[in-house]
């Protein structure tokens, strides 16, 4: 057994005792953000493209799940999976568009894109506009586990989150995986080797946006309620920051990322009031002028540094 | 009455107006948006935390202090871009070199930031700001009513783009600015201090923004969030008239706020979308922007 093995059941024990010790509705919290961030991570880290937008396929699905459940009467394995496939066939249409261009334009279109989206949600009468969406029935999984349970709840999310997080390894040591990440480090080069590096991104983008749609269907199943913030580019903004602070292109950076951006805002929510985005923003500005590697890049450099030390001695 | 397309002329002319004052503060704000990824190569995602700032600096000027709006427009810009160059020497010069969207996340940390701050001291509730006394009444041309405040904003806009557009193309220093765009090394290994000039655009994009800020001031409720919409919108002008060109972004920044005007009238619903979907057909038909570079 490798310590990657180890690290890895420790990680689903850990989750299995979490409510023991933490609210679960903050691990439920936790958890849909890291699972959003570690989808984003697919476009940013193995991939290179940087999407400003990724809160349009979180909230698209938050709003699909939502409605679907509160008039429509559907079940909670088919509000999030239909939120799922829409958030995938919008990231799949945004995809085409945006990678029409390349680099720092395409932040900007998806950007544009996500804008697009929140304006159109904002004028329409069953987004609930400013107020929201109120009153979103939790329902029974499968027609047997009741989720009004706040427990069964965690169950389903963190289920959903390991689930997620084994596709996101699978996808990325596959050898579609590595295609991406030959894209990230020399797009011209993956070109010349034949690959069809447009098709490979739209995927990528497809695949991050279900993903971060899953995300986003599980939180306003978890709070029954869903509004604009969800859709909104500070959102989109808070997600790459998530990621980048954690360290882009791990598996764990954007899970601790997520972790230490929410438990950050929880906890100086009622202490600092109206400073809370000034000190956000203070330690996102750091951490991109100080260490760009984010928490788990440095951590595993530092211990690669000593274990390199102690074979030296 | 005279109508066109059913549409009363009158209500028509007005919206038209009103397309146009916000096609102003697109050019003004896409100008310096190409101008400072021109020499810098960062995307400035605080341009319109800027134009909000240059809206609440004003307002500061006004109310503790007393010094009215020609104070402001005068005082505002210089402030803001004194704000500026002290954002691109303590923070923008650490990150040239790396890639570029290390830029549009640096400059997202600070409107966070800057948008914070200006929460804490002016609140999140709508302030107002009186229209100056000389540009109050109605300009009447016959056919049609103008306020004035609009007119004015029309042409201080417009003529501050054409002031920068004439410095950038027609003087010497425009001239190192450009050549400084295309090779700044070359430029450097030539006398010329290249990191002052950065410095200098920096603070005259931001200025160009604040500027805007003022002049909008008197048209709308200031909250702090008045830049969040309109540096979006900017983005997409820039991806539609594409960054190369000067006389681009302002011709493109106008159109946009004229098509936005006639959308208001025909089909309202889609006049905060309009200018999205026009982004999203050019890039279909022509990816590189109307006036962009290959």
């Amino acid at each position: 057994m490798n310590s990657r093995t180890l690290l890895t059941l420790a990680g689903i024990a850990a989750l299995a005792v979490a409510p023991a010790f933490v609210y679960p509705m903050l691990m439920v919290k936790l958890l849909c953000f890291a699972l959003f961030a570690s989808a984003f991570n697919l476009m940013l880290g193995y991939t290179g493209l940087l999407s400003f937008g990724h809160a349009m396929f979180f909230g698209t699905s938050g709003y699909i799940l939502g409605l679907g459940m509160k008039h429509l009467g559907w079940s909670p394995e088919l509000g999030l999976a239909a939120g799922m496939a829409g958030a995938a066939l919008l990231g799949f249409i945004a995809g085409a568009i945006a990678i029409r261009r390349e680099g720092i334009y395409f932040a900007m279109i998806t950007l544009a894109i996500s804008q697009l989206i929140y304006f159109l949600a904002m004028q329409a009468d069953w987004t609930g506009r400013d107020d929201g969406l109120h009153g979103i029935p939790r329902g029974r999984l499968f027609g047997l586990i009741d989720l009004e349970n706040d427990l069964a709840l965690y169950g389903l999310v963190a289920v959903c989150f390991v689930l997620a997080l084994a596709g996101i390894r699978r996808i990325v040591t596959s050898p579609f995986g590595q295609v991406l990440t030959a894209i990230r480090e020399n797009e011209p080069r993956a070109v010349s080797l034949g690959y069809d590096v447009a098709r490979y991104k739209v995927m990528a983008f497809t695949l991050s946006a279900a993903l971060s749609g899953l995300a986003g269907g599980l939180k306003a199943l978890a709070l029954s309620y869903e509004s604009l913030n969800d859709l909104h580019w500070s959102l989109s903004g808070e997600v790459v920051m998530m990621c980048i602070l954690g360290g882009l292109g791990t598996l764990s950076g954007p899970v601790a990322g997520a972790f230490f951006v929410i438990l950050l805002q929880n906890f100086l929510a009622d202490k600092v009031g109206e400073w809370l985005s000034v000190i956000i923003g203070l330690v996102f500005l750091f951490c991109i002028l100080a260490m760009r590697k984010g928490l788990v890049g440095e951590l595993s450099g530092r211990l690669a540094a000593l274990r390199r030390k102690a074979r030296a001695t | 009455m005279t109508e066109i397309f059913g549409v009363p002329a009158q209500v028509l002319y007005g919206q038209l107006l009103l397309g146009l004052v916000n096609g102003s503060f697109y050019a003004l704000l896409s100008l310096g948006l190409s101008v400072i990824f021109g020499l810098l190569n960062i995307v400035n995602f605080a341009h319109g935390t800027m134009y909000m700032l240059g809206a609440f600096l004003a307002y500061a000027l006004l109310n503790p202090l007393g010094l009215n709006y020609w104070w402001a427009l005068a005082l505002v810009p210089v402030l803001a871009a004194c704000i500026g160059i002290v954002i691109e020497r303590t923070v923008l010069k650490r990150i040239y070199g790396l890639d570029n969207i290390y830029g549009l996340l640096v400059t997202f940390a600070l409107t966070m930031i800057i948008e914070g701050v200006v929460r804490v001291y002016f609140g999140v509730s709508g302030l107002r700001y009186p229209v100056p006394q000389a540009l109050t009444g109605m300009l009447d041309l016959g056919f049609m009513r103008l306020p004035v405040y609009r007119v004015w904003v029309i042409v201080a806009a417009l003529g501050l783009c054409l002031l920068t557009w004439a410095i950038i193309e027609r003087t010497r220093l425009g001239a190192t600015l450009r050549a400084g765009t295309e090779n700044p090394r070359l430029v450097q290994a030539f006398g010329v201090n290249v990191p002052v000039l950065v410095t200098l655009v920096f603070g005259w994009g931001v200025g160009l923004a604040a500027f805007a800020g003022v002049l909008a001031a008197p048209l709308m409720q200031l909250t702090p969030q008045i830049g969040h919409s309109i540096i979006i919108t900017v983005f997409g002008v820039v991806v539609i008239g594409g960054m190369g060109s000067i006389l681009g972004s302002i011709l493109t920044g106008l159109a946009l706020g004229l098509i936005e005007g006639v959308a208001k009238v025909y089909y309202p619903e889609a006049s905060s979308t309009v200018i999205f979907v026009v982004m999203i057909l050019v890039l279909l038909v022509r990816p590189h922007g109307l006036f962009g570079k290959q």
